[in-house]
């Protein structure tokens, strides 16, 4: 870790000044995954902007009924929010599955959705990898990629995204708000996220020196039926095999409205728009997920060993969308 | 028989009793120094440069930038660092020549004012190599596999009763298993702070055997050991990666004669995959032919492993075999084959733990084509002596331990056939596998002193990496001394005090026991000839054991156990959990119940860790091992470990040492990957012969 | 919440002075007050062990992986290996040594790793205590976790049973596999509080 120099922002105006006037900057939440990556020499930052303790940190319903979700929000305080608990019970889920109690009370929600891959060829600065040093080479398309993507992966770059949370924002339609000199925009948090294509550096669509400032969570999906499920090698305090987030309304024993997204099988959270369309307006039955979800995953481009990801991430969709289903009948 | 608590004939004995952790206090109060926890004045850190090729020759190094670095003393490669007398471990000859055996091999070290100066200047060390070809891939057939006349433990590599083909069976198995390289990953990284002052050389090192440690650097730095001082006061955890000296200790012994301040080197946990040793990985192939009443007939189990360039170890992964079950045809062997692989070493049970996994497994499979209760094959087939050796057994209760567990589990309302039960989208089942661990002890020297306070002073260099060595020593001589464990002061950790074995093999206590109970003894002798009280200048009493611990035995000592595991196989994700655990010893005498028991139920996680989560990948086109962090090698957590319960039976056995004791610290990881296996077949019908049991293999098994 | 720039130097303004690359930082640890000048690098857990020498918290893996590290800031547990110590300037840090009451009496939760002998190599036990002590705390504040039933009231003191408290100790690995016994002692420590 080479050294840095440290600016702490007290608004967000101040911060990205900062950062603009800092070449080298990065933007410092909680920390748990850039001060590893520092640690690691993947990042190599001039300058740390602390963004940590801007006024960013409350959560608040807004008056269409959304909740806005400050970036500086720590991951436990967001999962245990009564309205989160009750409204989006699938970002609660998604949290609560990830890291450990110690890390989620550091860890930001913006840094959450800013945190890069655990692909172990990105975290080793001694083996190629495009996304670290774009033009070296993936050491994981023929390596060891058990854990990689399946779906919308490329020649230059087979990582996944490892986070539980930004799967729940995904399915439940949240948009992720932004802020630089040029001004504030709101992007969906299901697009934030990109596919490596022949820019696998890029993990998001987020631009030099913009900051996160917020996560609206909309009105839309307020208290419909929802959950998050996740597939690991051990029963807690590991990243996931694969996993998945379902907001469903039926109505009538018809799906009213589908929100399904996917962790762990591609470069970023899976909006599986396909089975959603396939499934609004149909029947909220077993073979009707099954069907649906198919058609979503005939997508998938298994490598040479992860082809169980597939299946798996089948049998969780179903199985969370079949338990939604019964629950909302019942 | 069966006894949880205190050992027979207790009464006016410290043994057997559960006394708390004499050292506890301090653990839970963070007052218990590790052996980077050792502020000198003018301490530096230093911090190694691992290889990035998997074979060739480092041709230059560039330091130049690294010592630019602010803080930085020395940057130390095998141009410049003071010349070692070669070791037996070439794992230690580091920073010596050019030659880079297999990725993450040392070559430089960095010591600079603070951990940060350190880090970032290892990062500005610029080395070249050439590379040359390397091959890390461990194959049932590779060419260059050949038969090694002993293997880990000086065991023989071949052992063959009968003839090669076995016998006519009315049912046979044939089966391969395969368990992949496991990493011993103690919660403390391997450290040491050595500090060289006018030629007397002291070091804090985390291992589990100072003397070693001591005599090793002796040797290496061409001094005499009376002029090195290893301390090991507090080791956090070992599981025999820190059984011999690691690198850690040489490159801070180096580092501080090259700077001429003390030096703490503490490895960085991604770098301990590579230096400090592994399990290496077995592919097993296990034959055994039956006649309808469950007797073995022939029994053939073969194993081929890996070893690095730089030494030969063995994982005896068939030897147990020779103990477990006899038959007419037996027939073990080992077969080794060098890749540009990092060495293994042990790592707890090296050979039972893989070995035992396979035999008890195909144990299994042949109680399932006879039709057979799998604890009652494996009562028909216990034999009434060593089957390899001819030998009695000094004491063998495993059928004892076999029912007993199965009363406690509740086997006998178990209906066999596979799949029948489930809860949900939950398979359920049960499995069953025996274990066992050879009494192994050496010998070992011991003082105590009686005081005039009334106290007494025990003295061993023995090591406490969480055993609790410290407190049942303690016992072993105030039973010895007749006296109240309150007045027995007990010195460990430390090679000023009498010589004395690692911690290893599981054989720590009944080494240092046996000298303790002498010296006791013998003090106790003393004590009277003074009328019961000490002079003023106290009374002291040595003892060594050597000749009478290594003596050769008329018996063979183990230890048995059983192990009974209920699995719960979720079918929709191929996700497993533990829901019981359970294990029944046959141990000998139990010196210590708590701390025992501990002992036992660490030995089972970590067998559920192998069993489940646990697994290292030789990546073949770099290497080194993918799974290189405690994010990614699956070391069990919090959640995955159920209530797990360890038992014992009460047993007296006069023919391994004065305690009557066996060794526990390595029994319980033995038989618990199999007794899960098993459990996980019972569950699906499926048999998953390769470890360990993630959620990729198992959801392929039952067909996505 | 760091913005990605791999794209080179940011536009416009004025180029900033060389940044200082160290800090005074004022922390207190344990109830007393530590002013530091430190190095922006050093993480909280290389301040206490290397220049407060408290060395009860541990180094295991130094990336968030283990947990050997928990300590307390402002009440709640943290990996002290992935906190920049510049960054809690004006912080609370309670460390294992720092829960000894009166006296040098143990905090109850140390006597019950001592009653339950929940520990062997004890390298692990520091950050399991006080990853116990924010447990504790988190649930009485009504924290869910991963096996809280989703129907469980919000805002509702968690009762913490065996699986509760495995979860939510899931941060803090022990090789020795002492699990069952620290669920032990956690247990009798929430037991006799409710």
């Amino acid at each position: 870790m080479k050294p840095f120099g440290y600016v702490r922002a007290a608004s967000v105006e101040e911060a990205t000044e900062a950062f603009a006037a800092h070449p080298g900057a990065r933007y410092l939440g909680g920390g748990t995954n850039l001060v590893d990556l520092m640690k690691l020499g993947v990042e190599r930052p001039a300058v740390l902007v602390d963004v940590s303790r801007l006024p960013l940190d409350a959560v608040e319903e807004l008056d269409d009924g959304s909740l806005r979700v400050g970036a500086a929000v720590r991951n436990s305080d967001l999962a245990a929010h009564p309205l989160v608990r009750d409204r989006y019970p699938a970002l609660s889920q998604a949290l609560l599955a990830g890291a450990s109690g110690q890390l989620r009370n550091a860890a930001t929600t913006g840094g959450n959705l800013l945190q890069r891959t655990r692909c172990p060829y990105f975290q080793d600065p001694a083996k190629p990898c495009n996304k670290r040093q774009p033009g070296q080479g993936c050491g994981a398309r023929e390596g060891v990629h058990r854990d990689h993507a399946v779906l919308g992966h490329s020649e230059q770059c087979i990582a996944t995204h490892p986070s539980d949370m930004a799967v729940a924002l995904a399915a439940l339609d949240a948009r992720v708000e932004l802020f630089d000199e040029e001004g504030a925009r709101s992007v969906p948090a299901a697009e934030f996220h990109r596919l490596p294509g022949d820019r696998p550096e890029r993990d998001t669509m987020i631009r030099p020196g913009e900051l996160i400032t917020s996560v609206v969570l909309p009105a839309a999906t307020a208290g419909l039926p929802s959950a998050y499920r996740k597939a690991r090698d051990r029963a807690s305090y590991a990243f996931a095999l694969a996993s998945v987030a379902v907001v469903l309304r039926v109505a009538d024993g018809r799906v009213a409205h589908a929100g399904i997204a996917f962790g762990a099988l591609a470069h970023r959270p899976w909006r599986a728009t396909r089975a959603e369309e396939a499934l609004v307006g149909g029947p909220a039955t077993p073979d009707a997920f099954a069907h649906a979800v198919g058609l979503e995953l005939a997508a998938a481009q298994p490598l040479r060993d992860n082809g169980y990801k597939v299946p798996l991430a089948r049998n969780i969709a179903v199985d969370v969308l079949t338990r939604l289903a019964s629950a909302a009948a019942s | 028989m069966a006894g949880t608590g205190t050992a027979p004939g207790a009464t006016h004995s410290a043994l057997g009793a559960p006394a708390e952790r004499i050292e506890g206090r301090l653990k839970v109060t963070g007052g218990a120094r590790y052996a980077a926890e050792h502020p000198l004045p003018g301490r530096a850190q230093a911090w190694p440069v691992p290889a990035t090729v998997a074979r060739g020759r480092v041709t230059a190094v560039d330091a130049a930038d690294a010592l630019r670095i602010p803080g930085v003393l020395a940057v130390l490669t095998h141009e410049n660092a003071p010349r070692l007398a070669e070791p037996d471990d070439r794992t230690l000859f580091v920073l010596q020549d050019a030659s880079v055996p297999h990725r993450g091999w040392f070559v430089a070290l960095v010591v600079a004012e603070t951990l940060e100066s350190a880090r970032a200047a290892a990062a500005a060390v610029r080395v070249d190599y050439a590379v040359d070809e390397h091959d890390v891939t461990l194959t049932p057939d590779h060419p260059d596999a050949y038969e090694p006349e002993t293997v880990n433990g000086d065991f023989p590599g071949r052992r063959e009763i009968g003839g090669p083909d076995g016998a006519p069976a009315a049912v046979r198995v044939d089966v391969g298993y395969e368990v992949t390289p496991l990493h011993n990953h103690p919660m403390e990284p391997h450290a040491s702070t050595a500090h060289w002052d006018d030629g007397e050389l002291t070091v804090y090192s985390s291992s589990q055997g100072g003397n070693t440690v001591r005599d090793t650097l002796a040797s290496m730095f061409e001094t005499s050991a009376e002029h090195i001082t290893v301390v090991s006061a507090h080791v956090g955890g070992g599981f025999g990666s820190k059984g011999t000296p690691r690198p850690d200790v040489v490159l801070a012994v180096l580092a501080a004669r090259a700077t001429g301040r003390p030096v703490t080197v503490s490895l960085p946990r991604r770098y301990l995959p590579a230096v400090v040793g592994h399990r290496a990985p077995t592919l097993h192939r296990v034959r055994l032919g039956a006649g309808r009443d469950g007797r073995l007939v022939s029994l053939a189990h073969e194993v081929t492993t890996y070893t690095s360039h730089v030494k030969e170890f063995v994982e005896q992964a068939a030897v147990s075999a020779r103990v477990m079950y006899g038959a007419p045809h037996h027939f073990t062997t080992h077969h080794v084959v060098r890749l540009d692989v990092p060495s293994p070493s042990w790592m707890r049970a090296p050979g039972e733990a893989p070995g035992m996994y396979a035999l008890e497994s195909a144990m299994d499979e042949l109680a399932a084509e006879l039709g057979m209760d799998p604890v009652e094959l494996r009562a028909v087939n216990d034999p009434d002596r060593e089957p390899d050796s001819g030998k009695p057994f000094s004491s063998r209760h495993l059928v004892d331990c076999l029912r007993e567990g199965a009363r406690r589990f509740g086997w006998s309302g178990r209906d066999p056939r596979p799949g029948a039960r489930a809860e949900g989208p939950l398979l359920l089942g049960t499995g069953v596998a025996a274990a066992t661990y050879p009494v192994l002890v050496s010998p070992s020297t011991a003082e105590a002193e009686a005081r005039p306070d009334g106290t007494f002073a025990v003295r061993v260099n023995a090591t406490d990496i969480g055993t609790g060595a410290r407190t049942v020593l303690a016992q072993v001589a105030a039973d010895a001394l007749g006296v109240a464990l309150e007045r027995v002061r007990i010195e460990v950790g430390c090679t000023t005090l009498p010589a004395a074995p690692l911690a290893g093999g599981s054989s720590g206590t009944s080494s240092w026991g046996w000298a303790v109970h002498d010296a006791c003894a013998r003090l106790a002798e003393r004590l009277a000839e003074h009328g019961g009280t000490p002079p003023a200048a106290g009374v002291t009493a040595r003892a060594d054991t050597a000749g009478r611990a290594d003596a050769e035995s008329d018996y063979a000592r183990h230890a048995f156990g059983a192990h009974f595991a209920e699995a719960a196989v979720d079918t929709v994700t191929g996700e497993v959990r533990v829901r019981r655990l359970l294990g029944v010893y046959a141990a000998g005498r139990i010196l210590n119940a708590r701390t025992a028991r501990s002992q036992f139920v660490g030995g089972m996680t970590m067998g559920l860790g192998m069993a489940l989560t646990e697994t290292s990948t030789l990546d073949p086109a770099f290497g080194d091992f993918t799974e290189s962090d405690l994010a990614s090698y699956h070391v069990p957590a919090h959640a995955d470990v159920p209530d797990v319960e360890a038992h014992w039976i009460d047993e007296s056995d006069p023919h391994v040492n004065p305690m009557g004791s066996k060794g526990i610290g390595e029994i319980g990881i033995v038989g618990t990957a199999a007794a899960i296996g098993n459990a996980v077949h019972h569950a699906t019908g499926v048999r998953f012969r390769e470890l360990p049991l993630t959620p990729d293999k198992v959801l392929r098994g039952l067909g996505g | 919440m760091g913005s990605e720039n791999d794209d080179g130097a940011a536009p416009g303004g004025a180029p900033a002075a060389p940044a200082e690359q160290r800090s005074a930082t004022t922390l207190r640890v344990n109830a007393e007050h530590h002013t530091l000048d430190l190095d922006h690098r050093r993480v909280l857990l290389d301040v206490l062990r290397e220049d407060l020498d408290l060395t009860g918290a541990k180094k295991g893996c130094d990336h968030g992986q283990c947990g050997a590290c928990t300590v307390l800031v402002d009440g709640r547990r943290v990996n002290s290996c992935l906190q920049l110590a510049v960054a809690l300037d004006g912080c609370e840090v309670t460390t294992v040594e720092g829960l000894l009451g009166e006296g040098e009496a143990l905090h109850p939760l140390q006597r019950a790793f001592l009653d339950r002998d929940a520990f062997q190599c004890g390298y692990c036990t520091p950050g399991q205590i006080c990853s116990a002590v924010g447990v504790i705390a988190e649930a009485a504040a009504g924290h869910p976790s991963h096996v809280t039933a989703p129907g469980a009231p919000s805002g509702r003191p968690v009762p913490l049973d065996r699986d509760e408290i495995r979860e939510r100790l899931s941060g803090n690995l022990c090789r020795c596999g002492a699990y069952p016994r620290i669920v032990d002692a956690v247990e009798d420590v929430e037991g006799a509080a409710t």
